[in-house]
């Protein structure tokens, strides 16, 4: 497969990882690589010092011009378990509303010495802009832009799948509901058929599966019920309330109706499937809280792996 | 260049200069990956009732701002509580004394013990760090350009001296 520019912006000359943007054009090695050092990591929070000197002396800033306190105290936690100094900026409420564009913004960070960015924005593309113009050294991590990526969740998904299921290529997966505005759901199917996940489902609504995504690889169903047959994994997304304009569904509570995740449909799925959600989950809206609850959820299983595989991703960029 | 000595044989005559050392109930941790040897091996000669633990020391390193984070798949795995007991690091070869200084805070990052003591089959001198051994298998002379590395050739132990990659 030939590197995208975007996958060439993400890794330097020696392959070796200098951003992390998005899974897209992402090496099956590289990514095995993260999920590696990530295994080393999800020991050092087991421990009773749950720190290591691996960052010591960097300074990370979390650049949030879109809020989210959970995504942005994950990095945090991350980078206080490998030593780093840490700044948080949710630059939303301030420099942007004064009228000072992203690159300024950037700029003066990188002039008060940041060793690494971890940036959200509402704007797809606004982490991998930020990477063009940052001083060599300087490594950018995308923490969610617009509908386009949202790399270290899709790595942490896989790091959960390659926990429970060990190995990708005999795996069904099936991603479920908002897929249209998921930048989680685009991380995930980039970096599942990079695996080589050989039946990648995507089950929706027809107005919020988006359109030509089988170019991707994936098979789209409609009928959950038969999307959801014989999955080894089932991922169900987030409703995005917030950036929903309210003509693409007719409630909620018809939605749970038809693709919400309960009992009964999971049923469906091999006994021994697991059920995934990237957070935060809308009880009663995409999942019934007696399968978020349920033996077969590794929900919070993929929140304390995400602290590894992020940690694992910082600890590769900040090491030369 | 000298023959070198056998490590199976350093291995019972280290066992025999620990026995009547340690406490009973002292853990023994070996450092990745020939301290892991040795350390199995004393273990069963010495008869210990605490289980063996292993410590990888990579994320202790001071060099990793100059060589790098490696794809490290070993972890430190210590099978007992480590608060209070008195602990013995076994390691191959100690040299400039850097991987104890990291395993000795690795280790602190799982409690307090009471007291920890080293063991390494072989000093080849050359430290850069205030560290000596509690218990040495033998002193090894070797050419400041090489490193004595410990290999396990399906489950027998071989010294052999090699050119440092510069």
């Amino acid at each position: 497969m030939p590197l995208s520019p975007k996958a060439s912006l993400q890794l330097g000359p020696d392959g070796r990882l200098r951003h992390l943007l998005t899974t897209e054009g992402l090496p099956a090695e590289t990514i095995r690589l993260i999920l590696d050092t990530a295994d080393q990591f999800v020991s050092v929070s087991e421990r009773e010092v749950k720190k290591v000197p691996v960052l010591r002396g960097k300074s990370i800033f979390n650049v949030f011009f879109e809020n989210s306190t959970r995504t942005r105290t994950t990095f945090e936690i991350a980078a206080k378990r490998l030593s780093a100094d840490v700044i948080n900026l949710n630059v939303g409420a301030s420099s942007t509303s004064k009228g000072e564009t992203l690159l300024d913004t950037v700029w003066n960070l990188q002039a008060m010495d940041a060793d690494m960015f971890v940036v959200r924005h509402s704007e797809s593309g606004a982490a991998h802009l930020i990477a063009r113009h940052v001083k060599p050294g300087v490594a950018v991590i995308n923490a969610g832009d617009g509908r386009h990526a949202h790399p270290t969740q899709g790595l942490l998904d896989m790091y959960t799948i390659r926990h429970y299921k060990k190995d990708f290529s005999g795996l069904t997966v099936a991603i479920v509901g908002d897929v249209l505005h998921s930048r989680v759901a685009r991380s995930q199917i980039h970096a599942l058929k990079t695996l080589g996940v050989p039946d990648l489902r995507v089950i929706g609504p027809k107005t919020l599966v988006p359109e030509q995504v089988e170019r991707l690889g994936v098979r789209v169903f409609h009928d959950m019920a038969a999307g959801l047959e014989g999955c080894d994994v089932v991922i169900m997304l987030r409703l995005q309330n917030e950036r929903m304009n309210g003509a693409l569904l007719p409630s909620a509570g018809e939605f749970f109706k038809v693709y919400g995740l309960n009992a009964e449909k999971l049923a469906l799925a091999k006994p021994d499937a697991i059920v995934m959600h990237p957070g935060p989950m809308n009880r009663g809206v995409e999942i019934d809280s007696a399968v978020a609850d349920g033996r077969q959820s590794v929900i919070l299983p993929q929140v304390t792996f995400g602290i590894a595989v992020r940690m694992a991703v910082m600890s590769m960029l900040g090491s030369p | 260049m000298s023959t070198l000595p056998d490590p199976e044989e350093l291995v019972r005559a280290l066992a025999e200069r620990m026995r009547a050392q340690l406490p009973p109930d002292a853990g023994l941790v070996g450092v990745y990956t020939g301290g892991a040897w040795v350390a199995e091996r004393l273990h069963r000669l010495l008869g210990l009732s605490t289980p063996l633990g292993v410590l990888a020391v990579t994320l202790h390193r001071d060099d990793f701002g100059v060589i790098g984070l490696h794809r490290e798949s070993r972890r430190s795995q210590i099978p007992f509580s480590v608060d209070g007991r008195e602990v013995v690091l076994v390691d191959d070869v100690l040299h400039t004394g850097r991987t104890v200084r990291a395993a000795v805070n690795e280790l602190f990052d799982f409690g307090r013990p009471s007291a920890v003591r080293l063991a390494v089959l072989a000093d080849r001198g050359g430290r850069e760090l205030p560290v000596a051994a509690d218990f040495v298998g033998t002193s090894i002379e070797v050419a400041s350009g090489e490193e004595l590395v410990l290999s396990n050739d399906n489950g027998r132990l071989r010294f052999a001296a090699v050119k440092r990659p510069d």
